[in-house]
């Protein structure tokens, strides 16, 4: 498979204060590889250096040490470019221009025709749900949709490679819902999306592999359901009208009980453990079963124990 | 696809331009002072359409520097300001590109805003030598019309395109507007004293290194006192187009180095 974007041992350094410089490690010897498509998330929390990497790879920012390449190509590499999309965390932009020429303009850089320019502007503007704003200038725009007109220039050329960073900040429920699907759909569409973000719940929807950042450094990485392995943790079992002589006489059986209130309690299973028998006897005993389903590794779990 | 880049970033900087409230401000208080000059002129007996010229002609040169001054240092900070530069430089678009359409579309914006106010100056003439009597027309050294002010805005914009580039370096590596204003119009006025300084020792008698050191600054600064040929056209007095050749090639190849220093420095910058 090809590999779309690369980096090894890639590490910034940043100084800080103004009288007495001292450096900063941004980012740690970061060695990954994400293979062209499929969706890979950036995890961390702020300042684990998700958006340190992805300046890297886009030469806004240049290596302390370490390299990094776009398909192949090193950062900033006018060919790459043309390949690639990118939408900024906080995207501002000439709030003068109306959605339509903005996003003409950056076509235009594309050496597109003029005429083509329109046309992808007017299809990437439609695709965010921007088309009955495209000519109302951006200084109208309300948050979420600037963050929309920023995906739109990131998709103007068509590319291989969408980089968002923090896609979904600023973004109402149902904005955030709308890029999610947008993900899955250039997912489908067989793009590769690379995207930063801390908000797990997104990242556990969206991504076929992940990478989680802490203090500049990759703690975890892999395919999702490598890091969030459902075997090996047992089961939990919720069941209501549980009597307290019951709750005393299963604890013994069960690695862990959490009383939820009104006779509801939910039992915890050893991993050696079916949930069978203890569904029989709380049915035998009066209770009733609310659910039972296995106790997982949720990407919360790996980003909570790698990143602490 | 280079020049059409780089076209099309400067024809942006132009659209942004004329969007610019600054601008508008600028240019009407320009064309306030230059309509204001024929009532000055009309209180100076015998002198009044060279009045209108002078404060005309010094209006447009001011007004031409406040908006390459204003425009001008926040030409890249604020791109890097409002982060739209990320968005940019994400596209095949190479940063030399960038620094050159910037400059060329600030530099057409100031031109076309220069030769406006020209117009309107002229506009302003023709009306007060039409409605002037003879016996005062022919008082003129000059007439009222006359073609020749047309060198004296060459001279102001192949200046201000000067000015423009020495905008453009603060605006390139400062991170404080204010600064880059502060550089810019330092570097402006030394410019404008920069005959003075070069011939420091001359003028004041001070310690011969003391006054090669000040004449070596004078001949480093922009020479934006050499374009000044107000006097000599308003008084009707010869100029030479050798002069205004070479002050036109002086100001590409000096505005050139600039834009050399420019293109340099933001190609080491980084966008954290």
């Amino acid at each position: 498979m090809a590999t779309a974007v690369s980096t090894d041992r890639l590490t910034k350094d940043f100084t800080t204060g103004f009288w007495r410089p001292r450096p900063h490690r941004g980012l740690d010897g970061l060695t990954f590889e994400i293979p062209a498509g499929g969706v890979f998330g950036l995890l961390g929390p702020n300042g684990a250096g998700k958006s340190t990497t992805l300046k890297l790879l886009l030469n806004l920012l240049r290596p302390t040490s370490g390299t990094a390449s776009v398909f192949g190509l090193p950062p900033g590499d006018i060919n790459a470019h043309r390949r690639l999309g990118f939408l900024p965390e906080h995207p501002t932009f000439y709030d003068y221009l109306t959605g339509q020429e903005l996003v003409t303009y950056f076509a235009g850089l594309f050496g597109y025709s003029p005429s083509d320019c329109r046309a992808r502007a007017t299809a990437a503007l439609d695709r965010v749900g921007l088309a009955g704003d495209r000519t109302r200038p951006i200084r109208q725009y309300s948050k979420g949709m600037v963050q929309r007109v920023g995906i739109a220039q990131a998709l103007v050329n068509d590319p291989e490679l969408v980089i968002f960073d923090e896609p979904m900040s600023g973004l109402d429920p149902i904005g955030r819902r709308d890029v999610r699907q947008l993900i899955l759909e250039l997912r489908d569409e067989g793009r590769t999306v690379l995207f930063s973000s801390h908000i797990l719940a997104d990242a556990e929807l969206l991504c076929s592999r992940v990478g989680i950042l802490a203090k500049g450094k990759l703690v975890a990485s892999g395919t999702l359901a490598d890091l969030t392995s459902t075997a090996g943790r047992g089961w939990e079992v919720v069941a209501a009208s549980v009597s307290d002589a019951l709750v005393e006489r299963l604890r013994p059986r069960v690695a862990k009980i959490t009383p939820i209130g009104d006779g509801r309690y939910s039992f915890d299973l050893g991993p050696t453990e079916a949930p069978e028998p203890l569904i029989a006897d709380l049915a035998a005993a009066g209770a009733s079963l609310v659910s039972a389903a296995p106790l997982r590794t949720t990407l919360e779990d790996v980003f909570m124990e790698r990143v602490r | 696809m280079t020049m059409r880049r780089v076209g099309l970033v400067a024809w942006h900087v132009f659209k942004e331009s004329v969007r610019d409230r600054v601008l508008y401000g600028i240019g009407a208080f320009a064309l306030l002072l230059v309509a204001g000059s024929v009532l000055i002129g009309q209180i100076t007996a015998g002198q009044d359409v060279k009045i209108i010229k002078d404060l005309g002609l010094a209006t447009i040169e001011i007004a031409g520097a406040l908006m390459t001054i204003f425009i001008g240092v926040g030409l890249v900070s604020r791109e890097i300001d409002r982060r739209s530069i990320y968005s940019l430089l994400a596209k095949p678009l190479p940063r030399w590109e960038f620094i050159v359409g910037k400059y060329l579309g600030l530099v057409l914006t100031i031109a076309v805003n220069l030769w406006a106010m020209a117009a309107a100056l002229y506009v302003v003439l023709a009306w007060y030598g039409w409605t002037s009597p003879e016996n005062i027309r022919l008082s003129w050294t000059a007439p009222a019309v006359d073609p020749r002010l047309l060198w004296v805005v060459t001279m102001i914009t192949a200046e201000m395109a000067l000015l423009t580039a020495v905008a453009l370096v603060f605006s390139t590596f400062s991170s404080s507007a204010l600064l880059s204003v502060v550089f810019t119009i330092g570097v402006f006025v030394s410019g404008l004293a920069s005959a003075d300084l070069r011939h420091f020792g001359d003028i004041v008698d001070v310690n011969p290194a003391v006054a090669t050191f000040v004449s070596a600054i004078g001949w480093a600064l922009p020479a934006f006192s050499e374009f000044d040929i107000k006097s000599q056209i308003v008084h009707g007095m010869p100029v030479s187009l050798g002069l205004i050749g070479s002050m036109i090639g002086y100001a590409v190849i000096y505005a050139a180095s600039l834009l050399g220093l420019s293109v340099a420095l933001f190609a080491r910058r980084e966008f954290k």
